[in-house]
């Protein structure tokens, strides 16, 4: 037999004892406090502005609106937006302003994101990401995300808890944001995303993005107003995104008449199935002219 | 997560070598194919709220009123306590006694009682010194106390201090501690580390004289005591629960506390004494590695400064109160629940790594004599039923085993290792011929009482306490003790395990079984 380098080497296994099943760190259990600690924080902001950022607008040319309801925000907020693709994030977390972009956290699916250890080390990494239980109120994520936001963190979540399946929305959960703003008194910006389902969609098996161009609209911050529970805050957010996604596809000036006639479109989409609800979605723009990414 | 319990493995090729202690150091050895390794059972959960678990356990008590009922105003109250021996190594603050007494005195304020006394059970050990009985205590107790000569230590040669209360149906004369003897109350606070300490022991031996103490600390009571950890295979205990019946019968109102505390015996950057090797993590080998390296190039005295400034994170898991058998009897039960390891059959040699303390060198020197008392009187010792090694077997110890002596704490050790042990090493032979002189040696008393040493007799004591080891053991074996030492006490010296293994093969053959004891945690081998 081979002489063990134990201490040096990794102790052998006793054949007599059973080994236990290996103790899952990943998940909601993921120890993620490192990700914010300075150094780490400061590698994230390099990756983010010189990686992220660039390769971001590679795939999506994007254009910012809305930042102007940003200027006398105080930090931390919640941004809440509708969610269609995994470039949501890197697309929201690039088209921060600078002084909420390197303090921002973001609410991350525990089962998707943190199931295994090398994904909650590349996504804390990189995105900030902290892990979310996104079927239920969890004491113990919605605590995380408070104490995040007590202590000077922004936080993005996506309150459909999930991308779109079909490209339309998803009803908001009164357990994300609206509670979260609730329980913290910190304002929800509402965002609007649209075009990332373009360049890369929700689907079974994994593909390269398509180049397509991307929009991001801020909304007016919003409060919860006293008494309002967390069920009907809920609401009154994802008609403040309804609102900027209407925003986006029209003008500023058409989008609030609509609202105050309270026919803004719903992002929900139509009352219809199969193939009617997909035919009603905005088709993929046409590639532009621009061979070279606005950068 | 529940603790896990004790484990006894089965060495095979796949199990990676094991810690022992070896002194102020640790090494690794590989043990032979087939041999088993007893592990202690995890540290059990401490209480969540200790204060409040001491204090239902005083209103609450087994067999006894409630504390408060037996407080009046003018009553005579003392209180005593286990001196340093006990816990191992010494716990963090607030120590346990510390939390008790506050306690008992917090209901004696309430109910105006004026006259109290704090008495350290010292028996013949080394009186307390002020940042031992500090730390004990606490400031708040010890500046209460202590400047009104209110906090003593009970000084077994003080023929003005000391109370004949008669003798036990089998001759053994018991002499306690005049002002505990004489209270209206006694209050005791135990710490319960192993199933030997506590019961009728507390006050029969920690308040008694040498005049009492002799009549079970002799080798005869210790060959019959098998073992000390079983209170009713123990002759000692026995003789203390005859005393203790004495005592009671006498009029001694006794209110014992007994604790138990858990097995949490290292703090973290010594995690990994506490683990089972094969679940060292990356962290634990670092450590591990790193310490061994860092002590093999520290001078021994300063290695044993180290060690001897670390303070257990030991925590409190159960606390009984009242008439002292039903106390002693749930305590020994639940030291049990976190000690004990279930044992199938002896074992030719029994190897155990000795560590740098024992009960008599806390903030000391661990002599020879001491590294012995360890070995065949305390680890020998720790089984139920049967000893772990059969009889005629051999005990394979680790341990430097200097040949060094705290001149302070140990004076009448030195002169019982040069002048004694190079004449004869039987404890009976050595009761008859050396006891008197030395026990009654009036400076030996003088330091016993004025300076902090242990009693004359006291190294005797410690002999004796091996007795049961050296009449059942075919072989002693030290490995990397100086070999001089180790001789001049009737032991084989050996450079390595390998080698002691070649040596105990003339006593028990080519092919013997190997039981290790893994310590730390303590453990008690309820052998079947």
């Amino acid at each position: 037999m081979k002489p063990s380098r134990f201490p040096f080497a990794k102790p052998t296994w006793p054949t007599a004892v059973p080994r236990p099943a290996p103790e899952r760190h990943v998940g909601l259990d993921y120890d993620h406090d490192w990700s914010r600690r300075y150094p780490v924080r400061l590698a994230r902001a390099i990756v983010l502005d010189n990686v992220t950022r660039p390769a971001a607008r590679l795939v999506a040319t994007t254009t910012v609106r809305g930042t102007e309801h940003l200027r006398h925000v105080t930090a931390p907020v919640i941004f809440a937006a509708n969610h269609a693709s995994h470039l949501d994030t890197p697309i929201l977390l690039t088209s921060l302003p600078v002084r909420f972009r390197h303090r921002t956290v973001v609410a991350a699916a525990a089962d998707y994101f943190f199931d295994r250890h090398w994904k909650a080390v590349l996504w804390s990494f990189s995105l900030a990401a902290i892990p979310i239980e996104r079927a239920r109120v969890n004491r113990r994520s919605a605590d995380v995300a408070s104490d995040l936001l007590g202590n000077g963190w922004n936080l993005v979540i996506f309150p459909e808890g999930g991308r779109s399946p079909d490209g339309w929305g998803q009803p908001f959960s009164p357990a994300s944001a609206a509670y979260l703003s609730r329980r913290t008194g910190r304002p929800v910006v509402p965002v609007h995303l649209s075009g990332t389902r373009h360049v890369l969609p929700k689907s079974g098996e994994p593909r390269l993005p398509r180049r397509s161009p991307v929009s991001v609209l801020f909304g007016m911050p919003l409060s919860p107003d006293d008494g309002e529970d967390a069920r009907k805050f809920s609401v009154r957010i994802e008609r403040a995104v309804a609102v900027a996604a209407d925003e986006a596809s029209s003008d500023w000036w058409q989008a609030r008449t609509r609202h105050a006639r309270e026919e803004t479109p719903s992002l929900r989409g139509p009352e219809a199935s199969g193939w009617l609800r997909s035919w009603a979605l905005d088709p993929r723009p046409e590639a532009g002219r621009d061979t070279w990414p606005r950068v | 997560m529940t603790p896990r319990p004790g484990l006894v493995l089965e060495v095979d090729r796949s199990t990676p070598p094991t810690l022992f202690w070896h002194g102020e150091r640790f090494v690794l050895e590989r043990l032979p194919e087939g041999s088993r390794i007893i592990y202690a059972p995890e540290p059990l959960a401490a209480l969540e709220d200790p204060v409040a678990a001491i204090r239902h356990a005083l209103l609450h008590p087994l067999d006894r009123d409630p504390l408060p009922s037996l407080l009046s105003p003018g009553m005579r109250l003392t209180i005593c306590f286990d001196d340093v021996s006990l816990p191992l190594p010494p716990m963090q603050a607030p120590d346990v006694r510390q939390l008790v007494i506050e306690q008992v005195l917090d209901m004696a304020a309430e109910a105006g009682v004026d006259d109290v006394v704090l008495v350290a059970a010292l028996a013949l050990h080394r009186r307390m010194t002020e940042a031992e009985l500090r730390h004990a205590l606490g400031d708040r107790v010890y500046d209460a106390f202590a400047p009104h000569g209110l906090l003593t230590q009970h000084d077994a040669e003080d023929p003005g201090n000391l109370l004949h209360l008669g003798t036990t149906d089998k001759g053994e004369e018991v002499e306690l501690n005049k002002r505990a003897a004489t209270s209206d109350l006694l209050v005791y606070v135990n710490i319960n580390l192993v199933a030997m300490d506590g019961g009728h022991k507390s006050v029969a031996t920690g308040l008694a004289s040498y005049r009492s103490l002799r009549h079970h600390h002799n080798p005869k009571t210790m060959v019959h005591s098998r073992s000390f950890m079983d209170a009713p295979a123990s002759e000692l205990h026995s003789s203390n629960w005859r005393m203790g019946r004495l005592i009671a019968d006498s009029g001694v109102k006794i209110f014992q506390i007994e604790t138990t505390l858990n097995t949490d015996t290292f703090p973290s950057q010594f995690g990994f004494l506490q683990r089972r090797e094969w679940e060292w993590n990356l962290r634990d080998r670092a450590t591990y590695v790193a310490t061994a390296a860092a002590l093999d190039r520290t001078p021994p005295r300063i290695a044993r400064q180290i060690f001897h400034s670390i303070r257990a994170p030991h925590a409190l898991v159960s606390v009984q109160a009242g008439e002292v058998e039903a106390v002693h009897a749930l305590t020994t039960a639940n030291v049990w629940k976190q000690q004990g390891v279930e044992v199938e059959g002896q074992t030719d040699i029994l190897t155990m790594g000795l560590p740098y303390i024992s009960p008599y060198n806390v903030n000391s020197i661990m002599n020879p004599i001491l590294v012995a008392c360890l070995g065949l009187g305390y680890f020998f010792n720790l089984y139920r039923g049967k000893p772990l090694v059969r009889k005629g077997g051999v005990v394979i110890m680790h341990h430097p085993t200097p040949w060094e002596f705290h001149p302070g704490h140990h004076p009448s050790y030195i002169d019982f290792f040069e002048e004694v042990l190079s004449d004869t090493t039987d404890p009976v032979e050595i009761s008859k011929t050396y006891e008197e002189s030395f026990a009654t040696d009036p400076w030996y008393v003088h330091l016993y009482r004025t300076g902090h040493a242990y009693h004359g007799v006291h190294p005797f004591y410690m002999w004796y306490w091996c007795a049961h080891a050296l009449d059942h053991l075919g072989r002693v074996i030290v490995v990397g003790g100086d070999p001089a030492a180790v001789r001049r006490m009737g032991f084989s010296p050996a450079t390595s395990l390998d080698d002691a293994l070649e040596i105990a093969s003339d006593v028990v053959g080519r092919s013997p079984s190997l039981t290790h004891l893994h310590t730390p945690p303590l453990l008690l081998a309820d052998v079947r």
